[in-house]
C-alpha cells in the first residue's frame, strides 16, 4: 500500500540552529495526523518542511510517492499539490469570500469553478457569505472559508498549522469535530499542528508527541494515554502521578495501595523499585473500600471532581470521582486501586 | 538580483545620510575667525530664541491640541462632527504663508487696524497694536499651524484608551473631569509628546516665518552666515548645532512612541463614554474648537481669497502657469523617485529581516527632522567638493572645465527632497507591507502561486492605497518645502513656494496671495485624505 505522505529522517533549521533530529513518519491517504507537543518542539517547522517553505537539510519528503523535499531538492510549495491552512487565516483582506475560494481554481474553467465554489461553501455551510469580505465574518466563520479556500484545488494533502489557537476554548474542540467530519467525508489526508491534545484527541487518526525537535512517540490518542513510551509522554498527555513501587513478578508489582497486575512483561527483575503511572482514573472512590487517603485538595470539573489525595504514607494520588460525591477537604474517603494499563519506568 | 538587494540598501542608506554626516562632522571642524565671531555676538540670540520659540509653540499647540482632542473624542456637543476633521484643515497652511497673510491684515495699513481708525478715530501712535512680526507673532503663527500634530496624535491616544479604565475611575470616586486629569491625560501622555515633538520639529525646521520676521534663529543664522559672511564652515557649524537640537526631539519622538504601546492594558474595547453638553458648556466646547479653525484656517483663506480676487488679473500670466507647471512636475518627479525607492527598501527589510538593513533604514528614516536649511548645507558641501575634485581633474588631464554640474543642477535639489521626505514614503509604504502578511504570501503559494504572480495578485491591491498616500504626501510637502529648494535650485529655477517668498520679502503680499492659496489648495488634498480615515477608523471597533 503507497502511503500519502512519507517524511523519512528529516532534519531541518533556521540559519545555524538544527530544529529537526531525524523525524519519520507517514500517513495512508484519508488519514488525519497531528504533531503534538510543547512550543518550540519543532512540530510547525515538520509542517513548512512539507508545504515547501523550509528546505530539508537531510532526509526527505515524499507526497504521493513523488520525492518533493531532500537534500538537493527543494521543490517550490507551488508546485507540491498541497492546502494550507494558517494559525491566522491569512485570508486575502482585498477579496470577497467567494473570490478567496476562487484563488486556487484558476486553472479550472470558469462555469467549473462556480460550482466548486459553491459546493465548498455548502460543505463548511457558509453558502450565505459568498459576496461578504473576510473582516465581516467572525474568528470561526474565517476559519471555516480558510479551510474552503484550502480544500477547493483537491490537494493531495492538506496542512493546518494551529488552526484552533486564535479560537475561543470552547469552540476549539467542537471545531476540530467538524473539521474532522468534512476531512473524513472528502476523504482528504491531512496532518495538524497543535499544542492542545484535546484538539489533536478530537481530529486526528494518528498522533506524533514530539519533543526538542524529536518525535518520541506515534499512536492513537488512546495509546498514547494509557500505553506513553516515556516520562515526557505521561506527562505531557493527561494527568497523573507517578509513584514507586517494587517489582513482584514480571508482570506485577506492589505499591502503596496494594498490587497492580499488568497485561505485558515488565523491563525490571523482581526485587528492584520502579516508578508506576497512575492516572486520576486508575483510582476509583468507594466508600466500602479498606484503603482510604485524606483529601487535601480538590477541584469540582462540572461532570466530576478532581481530588487530590494524601495516602497514609505521604505519597499524593489523583482521583476522579462522580460529581454527586462531594467530600471535603481533611476527609478521609475510601478508595480502590483500578489499574487497566500498567505503564513502568526503571529508576535512574 | 536577491544578492544585490542587501548592497543597494547600504548604498541609499549611505547616499541619503552623507549630509546629516556631513553636518555632524563640522562638530569638530577647526572654529574660524567668523565662528569666534558668532559665538561671542549672536549664537546666544540664537539659542535664546528658539527655546523661547519651542517654549511657545509648545504651550500653544498642547492647549489646542489637546483640549480639542478631549472635547471631539469624548463630548458630543453641536458641530462636533465636523470639528473631528475640520480641525485637522489649518494644516495645509505652511506657517510661512500664514505668517504673510496675518501680516497683512494685521498691519498698519491692513483692513483690521484701518477699521478701528476709521471707527475711533484714533490717529497713529495713538493707540497700541500687537505687532505680528515679532517672537509672540511667531509662537502664534505656528500654534495656529501646528496643533494637529498635537490634535491628530492625542485624539487618537483617547480614542484608544480602554472605556474599562475610564469607568473604573469613575467607580473609584473621580469626577468627569478629574478622570481626564488622573487617568485619561496620564495614559495619553506618550501620544501627546509624540505629536508635541513633532510640531517642535517642524518650528525649528521653519524659515520662511522667522527670516520674514526678522527673528535670529537658528535657520536664519545659516543662511546669514553662509550668504552674507560666506563661511560655509561656519553655517555648517550652526547647522550642526541646531541638529543636536533636532535629533533630542527624535530621541523623545521615538521612546514615547514606543512607551505608548505598552500603555494598551487590555484589547477590550467599546464605544467611549459620550458625555452631551448643554447650555452654555455646550456653547463653550463648540468656542473652542471654532477658534483654532477660524483663526488657522477660514480667516487667512479668506484674506487670501480676497487678495487673489484682487490681483488675479496681472498675476496669473505666462509666466504663473509655466511656475505652476514647473513645480507641479517637480513634485511629481520627486513623489515617484521617494515611492520607488521606499518600495525597495520595504521590501528589502521584509525579505532579508537582517539588523543591519533594519538599522540603515532607521537612518535613512531620520530625515524628516531635519530641517530644510541644514539638509541644503549639508548636501551643497559634499556636491561642491565633488564638482571641484571633477573639474580640477579634468582641466588636468583633459583641459576641459566641468564647471558645477552637481551642485547647481535639479539633480542637488532632487538629492536633497530625498534626504528630508524620503522617511515619509518609507513610513506610509512599510505600514500598507505590514498588513500584507507572511502568511497570506504563503497561503497563495500553497495555491500554486509563482512569487512574481503574489506581487501582482495579492501585495498590489493591498498596497495600492498607502503607496498613493504615500506619493500624494510627498509631493504636496515638497511643494510646501522652501529653504532647501532656495539654496539649492537651479539659476532661474522657481516653485511657488519660493515665488510666494520672494514677493512678500518684498512686500507684494498681495501679490504672493495667488502662489500661496495654490499651495494652501494642493496642501488640503492630504488633510481631506487625512480626515477621511480619521471618521472611518475607530480602534477596536
Amino acid at each position: 500500500m503507497t502511503s500519502q505522505l512519507e517524511v523519512e529522517n528529516l532534519q531541518a533549521g533556521y540559519d545555524d540552529l538544527q530544529v529537526l533530529n531525524e523525524v519519520s513518519f507517514s500517513l495512508q491517504p484519508g488519514q488525519i495526523g497531528c504533531m503534538l507537543g510543547p512550543s518550540g518542539c519543532g512540530k510547525t517547522t515538520v509542517l513548512r518542511a512539507i508545504a515547501g517553505f523550509e528546505p530539508a537539510w537531510n532526509g526527505r519528503i515524499l507526497i504521493d510517492d513523488i520525492e518533493v523535499s531532500s537534500r538537493q531538492l527543494n521543490l517550490p510549495p507551488e508546485q507540491r499539490n498541497i492546502g494550507m491552512v494558517f494559525q491566522d487565516f491569512a485570508l486575502f483582506p482585498h477579496l470577497r469570500v467567494e473570490d478567496n475560494i476562487r484563488f486556487g481554481l484558476r486553472e479550472m474553467p470558469r462555469r467549473e469553478q462556480q460550482s466548486r465554489i459553491q459546493e465548498m461553501l455548502a460543505m463548511v455551510g457558509m453558502l450565505a457569505y459568498a459576496r461578504a469580505y473576510p473582516h465581516q465574518l467572525s474568528g470561526g466563520q474565517q476559519q471555516r472559508i480558510a479551510l474552503a479556500r484550502a480544500l477547493a484545488p483537491a490537494p493531495g494533502i492538506l496542512l493546518l498549522d494551529e488552526p484552533f489557537s486564535n479560537m475561543d476554548v470552547d469552540l476549539r474542540e467542537q471545531l476540530a469535530r467538524e473539521v474532522r467530519n468534512i476531512l473524513k467525508q472528502e476523504n482528504n489526508t491531512a496532518i495538524l499542528v497543535t499544542h492542545d491534545q484535546h484538539e489533536a484527541f478530537a481530529m486526528a487518526d494518528q498522533i506524533c508527541v514530539m519533543n526538542e525537535g524529536s518525535i518520541l512517540q506515534q499512536g492513537s490518542g488512546y495509546d498514547l494515554y494509557h500505553r506513553p513510551a516515556n516520562r515526557f509522554v505521561a506527562d505531557f498527555i493527561g494527568q497523573g502521578v507517578i509513584i514507586p513501587a517494587t517489582v513482584e513478578s514480571p508482570t506485577t508489582v506492589k505499591t502503596d495501595l496494594g498490587l497492580i497486575r499488568g497485561k505485558h512483561k515488565i523491563d525490571a527483575e523482581s526485587g528492584t523499585i520502579v516508578d508506576v503511572l497512575i492516572r486520576p482514573d486508575d483510582i476509583v472512590h468507594d466508600d466500602e473500600s479498606t484503603e482510604s487517603a485524606i483529601v487535601v485538595e480538590k477541584a469540582f470539573r462540572g461532570a466530576d471532581f478532581l481530588y487530590f489525595l494524601r495516602l497514609d504514607s505521604g505519597i499524593e494520588v489523583m482521583c476522579l470521582a462522580p460529581s454527586h460525591h462531594n467530600h471535603k477537604i481533611n476527609e478521609r474517603i475510601g478508595i480502590r486501586l483500578n489499574v487497566d494499563h500498567l505503564v513502568t519506568y526503571s529508576r535512574n | 538580483m536577491q544578492r544585490l538587494w542587501k548592497p543597494g540598501i547600504f548604498l541609499v542608506a549611505v547616499l541619503f545620510s552623507l549630509p546629516i554626516f556631513t553636518i555632524l562632522s563640522f562638530v569638530v571642524y577647526p572654529s574660524s575667525e567668523i565662528w569666534r565671531h558668532l559665538t561671542d555676538t549672536v549664537l546666544g540670540e540664537y539659542l535664546v530664541n528658539s527655546a523661547l520659540l519651542m517654549l511657545g509653540v509648545g504651550i500653544g499647540t498642547l492647549i489646542i491640541g489637546v483640549g480639542c482632542a478631549w472635547l471631539t473624542s469624548v463630548c458630543v456637543f453641536p458641530g462636533k462632527k465636523f470639528f473631528t476633521w475640520g480641525l485637522l484643515l489649518p494644516l495645509a497652511f505652511p506657517g510661512y504663508i500664514i505668517a504673510y497673510t496675518y501680516t497683512g491684515m494685521f498691519d498698519f495699513a491692513g483692513p483690521l487696524q484701518t477699521w478701528i481708525r476709521q471707527v475711533t478715530g484714533w490717529g497713529v501712535h495713538e493707540y497700541y497694536f500687537p505687532q505680528v512680526r515679532s517672537l509672540g507673532g511667531a509662537m502664534t503663527m505656528f500654534s495656529l499651524v501646528l496643533y494637529p500634530y498635537v490634535y491628530l496624535l492625542s485624539r487618537a491616544a483617547f480614542l484608544e484608551q480602554s472605556v474599562c479604565v475610564l469607568e473604573v475611575s469613575r467607580t473609584l470616586g473621580c469626577s468627569v473631569w478629574s478622570s481626564f486629569y488622573r487617568v485619561a491625560l496620564p495614559l495619553a501622555r506618550p501620544a501627546i509628546v509624540a505629536g508635541l515633538s513633532l510640531a517642535l520639529m517642524e518650528t525649528l525646521a521653519d524659515y520662511g516665518t522667522v527670516s520674514y520676521f526678522g527673528l535670529g534663529v537658528f535657520t536664519t543664522g545659516i543662511f546669514r552666515t553662509w550668504f552674507g559672511l560666506g563661511d560655509a564652515a561656519a553655517a555648517a557649524k550652526l547647522a550642526a548645532i541646531l541638529l543636536m537640537f533636532v535629533f533630542t526631539l527624535v530621541v523623545i519622538e521615538r521612546g514615547s512612541r514606543k512607551r505608548a504601546q505598552y500603555h494598551h492594558t487590555t484589547n477590550r474595547y467599546s464605544a467611549l463614554p459620550q458625555y452631551r453638553l448643554n447650555g452654555y458648556r455646550a456653547c463653550l466646547a463648540f468656542c473652542a474648537c471654532f477658534v483654532p479653525l477660524l483663526l488657522g484656517f477660514l480667516l487667512p483663506v479668506v484674506q487670501l481669497g480676497l487678495w487673489a480676487l484682487e490681483t488675479y488679473d496681472y498675476m496669473v500670466d505666462k509666466s504663473f502657469i509655466a511656475l505652476t507647471t514647473h513645480t507641479i512636475l517637480l513634485a511629481l518627479s520627486a513623489a515617484l523617485i521617494a515611492v520607488v525607492l521606499a518600495l525597495f527598501l520595504a521590501y528589502g527589510k521584509r525579505m532579508l529581516k537582517s539588523k543591519t538593513v533594519t538599522a540603515s533604514i532607521r537612518v535613512v528614516a531620520t530625515g524628516y527632522a531635519i530641517p530644510g536649511t541644514v539638509v541644503a548645507v549639508g548636501v551643497i558641501i559634499p556636491f561642491a567638493w565633488l564638482d571641484g575634485s571633477l573639474d580640477s581633474l579634468l582641466r588636468e588631464y583633459f583641459g576641459v572645465s566641468s564647471g558645477l554640474l552637481l551642485s547647481g543642477s535639479l539633480f542637488a535639489l532632487m538629492f536633497a527632497y530625498m534626504v528630508r521626505f524620503l522617511a515619509i514614503s518609507i513610513q506610509a509604504v512599510e505600514s500598507g507591507l505590514g498588513k500584507v502578511k507572511f502568511s497570506m504570501d504563503e497561503a497563495a503559494r500553497s495555491l500554486s502561486y509563482t512569487p512574481t504572480e503574489i506581487l501582482m495578485k495579492v501585495h498590489l491591491p493591498l498596497m495600492k492605497g498607502t503607496v498613493l498616500t504615500a506619493f500624494l504626501i510627498v509631493f504636496v510637502d515638497v511643494m510646501k518645502e522652501l529653504p532647501a529648494t532656495l539654496i539649492l535650485r537651479p539659476f532661474n529655477f522657481n516653485t511657488l513656494a519660493v515665488r510666494a517668498f520672494e514677493l512678500a520679502a518684498d512686500e507684494r503680499l498681495a501679490d504672493s496671495s495667488t502662489a500661496a492659496l495654490m499651495i494652501v489648495v494642493v496642501g488640503l488634498l492630504p488633510v481631506i485624505l487625512l480626515s477621511h480615515s480619521i471618521s472611518a477608523s475607530r480602534v477596536g471597533s
